[in-house]
């Protein structure tokens, strides 16, 4: 283990805060699904970095970005069934064109 | 006797029986229902009365009262708890049986003079709580309980005299007596709450049993140059005196004449309005600690038994004239309760006259209402210039009125000379001043009830072409007949032995120089209206001409509702109501609304906010947390 | 994975530099299937990572899941709602702007935060796989550290998600 915690907590950063900026630029309702994804891996990530470097013999990082990969996969499937449906009806999937629900 | 609780309990579950299987039942069934549970209270009234007279009278000649029920109700403090029970002594009683006598004969009038007006039921339902609520005053154990019944029978006859609530003027009238008797009890409730803060009890046998309670309590406490004794028991009055409808709160009660006219002859002639003399006789003794309020309760009576009875001369409306007639009437008993006095049987004569006359003018009176419903009923007018004649079309409603114009003028055997009698013979014993001033009324009072009995039966032979008056039906002339009947003997009851101001039997004597007098002020009266309305002729209209500014004057009452509508329009309303209102308006309700405009102005200001996109939302989110964390820090270093 | 410490520092520069450079491209191309692609290197590199760290097993569920289930999911539904070739109109600048304020504000204040942290010094660094066994005890255990309960509502979650899908999706 040369590599210190610290630089993998980085990379994860950086993964991040690419997932916030695409979140929030980018219309298609798609790309605000895989910058999503991008933030939820760089805090799986994360919970395997904990979990090694500072609780060695333990499970629980693990075990959380596990399920944190199951509900990651459930959450993909229903905004995709989502962003079909809305495909369907306004033959579009820009987020600008959601605006129903303001005031 | 237990069983006394029933005479409360029928009516009450008459009540609530009529007035929940409303539609349920048959007019017509409804009717006799609630007459026939008045004929079994009106049986356990005569008996109670039967036992209880009869009962042995114990060493000093009194015959002892009796308190068959007297459940604690709300208890406040040590010695101050309201009670809720029955009281039975010679006043209650006599008290029990004329309000179920009158009751039921109204009861039994109405099932003719009511037949096939809308809401019968109801009004059944109305006349049993009004039955319910006057009986539970009289047999009130304390003041309290007292004034609990004192503001049902107001609630009853309110919604009896507005029981014709498509008639705006009966709207108004049941407003107006609300209103004017409301606020007369509110002197009512203060002086009782003053007087039982005093005396520690709200008891009447024990507030009766220690009259001088009061004094000493107080002790000597004064208040505006008064003593706070004679303010709470002048209070007092006060309530009674807006019950009873003495001057200057004396307004509600003509026009009360809106409701029907068995309702007048039951509430406004007989029962509800003597309510105020009764609770002046209840306290007696107590009022007999404090001569000052005596005499303020005679001379309000005096004033009053002279005005009403001038401005019954002139009016026109016949359920009018008796409505003044019996203000008058009353006046006569607060005046002879004025006089008496407790020390002995002698000086006491006020009170049993008072006591007397309420009993036969109770009688008298609600025949002569009847007897004015069923000519109301036979022309369809309260007018008198639409009547004249009647007696060859109604002559049991002639003899039965014209008995009972007989006793209220004074002439013997009829029971109002007895008990009038009473009343001059004790007035006259207190003060000749006063003596003198009653006799002219009780002149007057003969002199206005012939003029409307000459107006109505004789004056002229009408040709009704268009409706020719029938004889009432057999439901309204029994009571007629049977009310004239007690009219005729009820002066030879031996009144003074069962009730008297202390206990003790008193053998009324006639005093043959006060007698003597008033029947020939009677007489002169009577021959005066005979003169004038026997036949039809110009005489009234001329004298009236000739005396045209007193009779304006007395034809508008004095103008005492004008008076009262300038205080209350002019200058309450204007200067008082009127502030609080705009106060009301534009400061209390100014704020509230300004909250309301600051919040709509600000949220329509910051509503862009709410855009719909969930970037945005995401972004201010973001940020947000991002500032809280950023502060955090900052604040940890 | 028993490496040199140098193959090592060389595999880790090279999955990092792999990471941010497909991160960034991933969110900032306007072509959208290439966006999912970028992902799917991402995905991968992060596969990797686990795998230097010694969790076989969490790098074999990421690749299954992610980079063969959910990614294959995007590109089907990209498929459905764009046409191939055509490119997203770029973003506006204001919200460039905002996103990128957004985005290194907050990377500012984490960085702040993780590199002023005291971090507690572990003696212990333990290398090696977990054993796939004592996983499994832990996820169907229901002692302490062990995940009966989250992994049945995990279980729960997925069957509704299925059934929520196919509600959403169908056609009416």
């Amino acid at each position: 283990m040369e590599i210190p915690m610290i630089y993998y907590i980085v990379l994860s950063l950086v993964m991040f805060f690419a997932g916030v900026y695409g979140f929030i630029t980018r219309k298609n309702m798609l790309m605000m699904l895989i910058s999503i994804e991008l933030m939820l891996n760089a805090v799986d990530i994360n919970f395997a970095v904990f979990n090694r470097f500072l609780f060695p013999g333990q499970m629980e990082g693990m075990v959380f970005a596990i399920f944190a990969i199951a509900i990651a996969a459930a959450e993909t499937a229903i905004a995709i069934a989502i962003i079909i449906n809305i495909f369907r009806h306004i033959r579009n999937i820009d987020a600008d064109n959601l605006d129903d629900m303001k005031y | 006797m237990e069983y006394t609780v029933f005479i409360l309990l029928l009516p009450l579950a008459m009540f609530l029986l009529l007035g929940l299987l409303d539609s349920k039942l048959k007019p017509r069934v409804a009717g006799i229902l609630g007459t026939l549970g008045m004929t079994v209270c009106t049986a356990l009234a005569y008996f109670t009365a039967y036992q209880f007279f009869t009962q042995p009278r114990n060493a000093e000649g009194v015959i002892p009262s009796v308190t068959p029920y007297n459940y604690e109700w709300l208890r406040f403090t040590e010695h101050l708890h309201i009670d809720l029970g029955i009281y039975l002594d010679p006043i209650s009683v006599m008290m029990l049986v004329v309000i179920t006598t009158v009751s039921l004969m109204v009861h039994i009038y109405s099932l003719g003079y009511m037949h096939g007006e809308k809401g019968f039921q109801r009004y059944y339902a109305f006349l049993s709580l009004f039955s319910m609520s006057m009986l539970g005053l009289v047999v009130a154990t304390n003041i309290f309980q007292m004034y609990i019944f004192w503001e049902l029978v107001g609630v009853s006859s309110y919604l009896l005299i507005g029981f014709y609530y498509t008639k705006p003027a009966a709207i108004a009238a049941s407003k107006k007596a609300f209103i004017v008797t409301r606020f007369a009890d509110l002197g009512f409730l203060i002086g009782i709450l003053i007087l039982s803060f005093f005396t520690k009890t709200f008891d009447f046998a024990t507030l009766t049993a220690t009259p001088t309670a009061i004094i000493t309590e107080t002790a000597g406490a004064t208040f505006l140059g008064c003593s706070v004794a004679s303010w709470a028991l002048a209070l007092i009055f006060m309530g009674g005196a807006g019950k009873s409808a003495m001057f200057p709160l004396h307004i509600w009660l003509p026009d009360a004449m809106e409701g029907p006219t068995p309702v007048s002859a039951l509430i406004h002639a007989a029962t509800m309005v003597v309510a105020g003399v009764y609770l002046v006789a209840r306290l007696f003794p107590v009022y007999c600690v404090t001569p000052e309020v005596l005499e303020l309760i005679t001379t309000v009576g005096a004033i009053t038994a002279l005005y009403a009875a001038i401005v019954a001369c002139v009016q026109t409306d016949i359920k009018r004239v008796l409505a003044f007639s019996t203000i008058s009437q009353i006046a006569f008993m607060i005046v002879a309760l004025g006089v008496a006095n407790d020390t002995d049987l002698h000086e006491g004569l006020g009170y049993m006259a008072s006591m007397f006359h309420l009993f036969t003018h109770a009688m008298f009176k609600a025949l002569l209402f009847l007897g004015a419903g069923a000519i109301i009923h036979a022309v369809h007018s309260n007018e008198m210039s639409e009547m004249g004649g009647l007696r060859k079309y109604m002559p049991i409603t002639h003899i039965t009125f014209l008995i009972a114009c007989l006793a209220i003028a004074g002439i013997p055997p009829f029971s109002g000379f007895f008990s009038k009698d009473e009343i001059l013979t004790a007035v006259m014993h207190k003060s000749t001043f006063w003596g003198i001033w009653m006799t002219v009324v009780a002149g007057l009072t003969a002199f206005y009830m012939f003029r409307l009995y000459f107006r109505i039966f004789w004056w002229k032979n009408t040709d009704c072409s268009h409706h020719t008056p029938h004889e009432a039906p057999l439901t309204m002339t029994l009571p007629l007949i049977f009310l004239a009947l007690v009219t005729c003997v009820a002066g030879f009851i031996p009144f003074g032995e069962l009730v008297s101001v202390n206990g003790q039997p008193y053998h009324i004597h006639l005093d043959w120089s006060v007698a003597t007098t008033s029947i020939i002020v009677a007489v002169c009266a009577i021959s005066l209206a005979a003169w004038l309305y026997l036949k039809e002729n110009k005489k009234p209209t001329a004298m009236a001409d000739a005396t045209r500014t007193l009779h304006t004057a007395a034809y508008r009452r004095f103008y005492i509702d004008e008076i009262y509508l300038f205080v209350t329009h002019k200058i309450i309303f204007k200067c008082i109501c009127a502030p609080i209102a705009w106060f009301d308006r534009h400061i209390i309700d100014g704020t509230m609304d300004m909250f309301a405009n600051v919040t709509q102005w600000v949220s329509a200001r910051i509503k862009g906010l709410q855009s719909g996109y969930i970037q945005s939302y995401v972004w201010i989110l973001l940020m947000g947390t991002l500032l809280i964390a950023a502060i955090t820090i900052c604040c940890l270093l | 994975m028993e490496l040199l410490p140098l193959a090592q520092q060389v595999l880790f520069y090279l999955l990092a530099i792999v990471i941010v450079v497909c991160s960034i491209l991933a969110v900032t191309t306007r072509r959208i299937l290439r966006a999912a692609t970028y992902l799917l290197f991402v995905l991968l590199s992060t596969a990797g990572i686990y795998f230097m760290l010694d969790y076989t097993f969490l790098g074999s569920v990421q690749i299954a899941v992610y980079a063969g289930g959910i990614l294959v999911l995007f590109v089907f539904s990209i498929l459905l709602t764009s046409h191939p070739g055509e490119s997203c109109e770029k973003s506006s600048l204001t919200k460039r702007i905002l996103g990128i304020v957004a985005a290194l504000t907050g990377a500012a204040v984490c960085a702040y935060a993780l590199f002023t942290y005291q971090w507690p010094a572990v003696d212990l660094i333990e290398t090696g796989e977990h054993p796939i066994k004592a996983l499994g005890h832990a996820l169907i255990g229901m002692d302490k550290f062990q995940y009966l309960l989250p992994f049945e509502a995990v279980s729960v979650l997925l069957l509704a998600c299925i059934i929520g899908a196919i509600l959403i999706a169908r056609k009416r």
